[in-house]
């Protein structure tokens, strides 16, 4: 029996609802934690047997992994014997006495014992300058780049390596080792490979075809090799290009080799950033009259460089990162004096070597990874920046 | 005022100091004498250091005989006789197999790592991120030291060797796999395969035509399948498997027969691919990020099928987008393969760079050749690269 459209008025309708009833909660099955499960981890069948797989796998690593690090590790002993499973009749995890005993030798290499202090001193400079530069609000940023990029420079090799007219003795580099030579060859790195960079972009750019062919001559010779044989090149072929005398010592050649190849690597990061400014900023400087290094410091750079601070920082991380190889030529970085300690008979065990490798893992990823997230976070800050 | 700018009477006007032109030609002549000075130097300093240290130059050496071993060789090499031409040749092969096997499984991982980024799950897309977080954080030669030396150095000895079905070996020497003997009648195997391949080319093409002229789509995956691994199976089947395999045996002191895997290209496969795959998954979850959400919905609004949104309409617009950076990663991975020396896999570097360098002292020509093979790599690859580009690029009006 229907109603038609005209008795609506008539009053036998017995009820005719006047308000909106409250909404109901939604299923407990959509909401929650339990929907939140739904939604995330088992929406379709794949999904559940994705989900199974992966929590499966989880729980075997984890606990193996904290098994390894903390419950069956060592926490104190005197030799190898501590981490020894036939010694000590028990499953043997990390081996942690080695690396305290080795930890000195981990930062400094065999750099003299005496003067550790002045690799302190280089470490605290140098954290100086770092925060100054990358917090964006710190005081008289400019100050701050000359700091960086000038006298600490000249203030770490004095204090480094020596200055006997003010008494500081001289510290061959041979002995230098450890966290101070990854940390000395990645500023050097850093602090080369930026205004290098620079001018080989503007180089590659330049409408002159001499410079620019020389520009894209190196740049694409050094990114196209490996940087073991960059290294190599360096290492043995640059003392037979120099005169017998003025030969280069290993780590200056190391140096010399990284901050080439990085150099190479960030030019073309900068030219990806100058490419990216409009034409119209390059006519409106010349239109106002400026030449073309006014153009290039007062309009271009700051602008082209701003949008690459991210791709700046990747080809950081790459270059930190990249310090480990010279390890192949002989310099004795943070890698190899874990190399070199992972095969002193007084601490072989099976267990050393994994123990060496991860502490080296924890010690890379922590720079890395800080730096990347300083990269998206700058990125973030320049997307914010952009929008109106 | 004006009309003396527009008849051409500045020229008059400046000094030629100051004519663009000339100063222009005048700086980039100072650069050309600049560097041909620091070539001449550089040049005439190594001639007089070369001399002094009795060190021979030119390319002599290449027919020289080598007398070293190299442990894994692709082509035949005796130390007895075999020349450093000869060396070089074995170098760059292992290199070649190593780059080969490492971009095919770091494609592999990359893509599935990349994808699973992009998971709506969020367990996988968290351990995804996870992964790949981690190992780019890690330098390279670590990560190759880590599997080297603490985990294949550290299986077990020959002895103790983890045996797996189908007559597989693991211990610390590597891993020994049963070695397929081909017996003459295979030749009739790999003649359908050949012809498979061609049969499902020609094909496709045939498809691409058909479907051009009247609309009509063909199964091209199925056939190329079917002809490709279906033949040669059957061709096999029929003459009945004319393959044997030489089981390894456990002797006592060694594992006698089979085909043995080094564990230093073991290592360098697993690093070399874990590692890149790390960097492969950015570029793909990259390139499926960069195709806007209104294509998808386009696809969906005019009645396409999720399956065939992915294939036909995403994938090839991501493709676009993730295969300059990926070409790219695998130049990197190419290059990367020199870290063999850390861990004495016989790759060019560590025979080229590392032995012959040592043994003949010729550092000038040994680093150059070198360097002379991976810039024609890399150069020959960026140039399929542009051409490509150019290819795909999209054609705006």
């Amino acid at each position: 029996m229907t109603i038609a459209e005209g008795d609506l008025a008539v009053t036998e309708i017995a009820f005719v609802r006047r308000a909106q009833i409250p909404p109901q909660p939604p299923p407990v099955a959509m909401t929650g934690a339990l929907g939140w499960l739904r939604a995330n981890l088992l929406s379709t069948p794949f999904n559940i047997v994705l989900t199974i797989i992966i929590a499966l796998l989880l729980i075997w690593a984890i606990p193996e992994l904290l098994k390894f690090l903390l419950i069956d590790a060592v926490w104190s002993g005197a030799d190898r014997d501590a981490c020894r499973e036939i010694v000590q009749h028990r499953p043997i995890g990390a081996c942690w006495p080695f690396v305290y005993e080795r930890a000195a030798y981990f930062v400094y290499g065999s750099y003299p014992i005496p003067l550790r202090w002045r690799v302190n001193v280089f470490f605290a400079m140098l954290a100086i300058g770092v925060a100054w530069l990358l917090w964006l609000n710190a005081p008289r940023r400019d100050l701050g780049a000359i700091y960086f990029f000038v006298v600490l420079p000249i203030g770490s090799f004095i204090l480094l390596h020596g200055f006997p007219a003010i008494g500081l003795p001289v510290v061959d580099t041979v002995l230098w080792g450890g966290v101070l030579v990854t940390i000395v060859l990645a500023s050097v790195g850093i602090v080369v490979s930026l205004p290098v960079g620079i001018v080989l972009a503007l180089g590659r750019r330049s409408p002159k075809p001499a410079v620019r062919l020389f520009s894209v001559i190196f740049i694409e010779f050094v990114r196209g090799v490996p940087l073991i044989t960059v290294l190599f090149m360096a290492s043995v072929m640059l003392p037979l290009f120099v005169p017998q005398q003025y030969e280069p010592d290993k780590l200056l050649r190391a140096m010399i080799g990284i901050a080439l190849f990085a150099s190479a690597y960030m030019a073309e990061v900068v030219r990806a950033g100058l490419q990216a400014i409009p034409r119209g900023q390059y006519e409106g400087a010349m239109a106002v009259g400026l030449r073309y290094p006014q153009m290039m410091r007062l309009i271009i750079l700051p602008q082209a460089l701003k949008i690459t601070i991210p791709n700046i920082v990747n080809t950081y991380i790459g270059l930190f990162k990249d310090t480990s190889l010279v390890l192949i030529i002989g310099i004795f970085d943070f890698l190899h004096t874990i190399e070199v300690a992972r095969i002193d008979p007084k601490w072989a065990t099976p267990v050393t070597s994994t123990t060496g490798y991860a502490v080296a893992a924890v010690f890379y990823l922590i720079f890395c990874y800080g730096m990347s997230r300083y990269a998206r976070a700058m990125e973030a800050r320049l997307a914010a920046s952009d929008k109106r | 005022m004006s009309t003396d700018l527009t008849t051409g009477a500045s020229t008059a006007r400046v000094a030629f100091y100051n004519d663009p032109k000339i100063r222009s030609i005048f700086y980039q002549v100072v650069l050309c004498v600049f560097i041909a000075f620091l070539v001449y130097g550089a040049a005439s300093n190594a001639i007089e250091n070369l001399r002094r240290a009795h060190i021979a130059s030119g390319f002599g050496f290449w027919n020289t005989t080598a007398g070293f071993d190299i442990s894994q060789t692709l082509i035949p090499y005796n130390a007895d006789v075999s020349t450093y031409g000869r060396a070089f040749w074995v170098g760059l092969l292992n290199t070649l197999l190593v780059a080969g096997l490492g971009i095919f499984f770091a494609t592999i991982i990359g893509f599935v790592i990349g994808i699973s980024r992009l998971s709506k799950n969020w367990l996988v897309a968290k351990v995804a991120s996870g992964y790949v977080e981690t190992l780019r954080n890690i330098p390279l030669l670590l990560q190759l030291l880590f599997w080297y030396n603490a985990v294949l150095k550290a299986l077990p000895i020959v002895r103790e060797s983890y045996r797996f079905p189908g007559g597989i070996y693991l211990n610390n020497r590597g891993l020994i796999l049963p070695e397929p003997v081909l017996q003459p009648d295979f030749d009739w195997v790999t003649g359908a395969f050949i012809i498979g391949v061609v049969a499902s080319v020609s094909f496709h093409f045939w498809a691409r035509r058909r479907q051009m002229r009247t609309g009509q789509r063909a199964p091209v995956f199925w056939v190329s399948a079917g002809l490709i691994v279906g033949l040669p199976a059957i061709v096999a089947a029929l003459l009945g498997v004319p393959v044997l395999f030489d089981y390894p045996e456990a002797g006592r002191f060694n594992i006698i027969g089979g085909v043995g895997v080094q564990p230093e290209f073991l290592a360098l496969l697993f690093g070399l691919s874990i590692y890149t795959g790390a960097f492969i998954a950015e570029v793909v979850r990259a390139g499926i990020l960069a195709v806007s959400r209104g294509q998808t919905e386009a696809a969906y609004s005019l009645g396409l099928r999720p399956g065939p949104t992915l294939r036909l309409i995403v994938v090839p617009q991501a493709m676009r987008v993730i295969i300059p950076p990926l070409t790219n990663q695998y130049l990197n991975l190419t290059k990367n393969s020199s870290l063999a020396v850390a861990i004495g896999y016989p790759d060019l570097v560590q025979v080229f760079t590392g032995t012959v360098l040592n043994q003949t002292g010729q550092a000038v020509e040994v680093v150059a050749i070198t360097m002379a093979v991976y810039l024609t790599i890399s150069l020959a690859t960026s140039l399929a690269m542009n051409l490509y580009n150019r290819r795909m690029a999209l054609v705006e009006r």
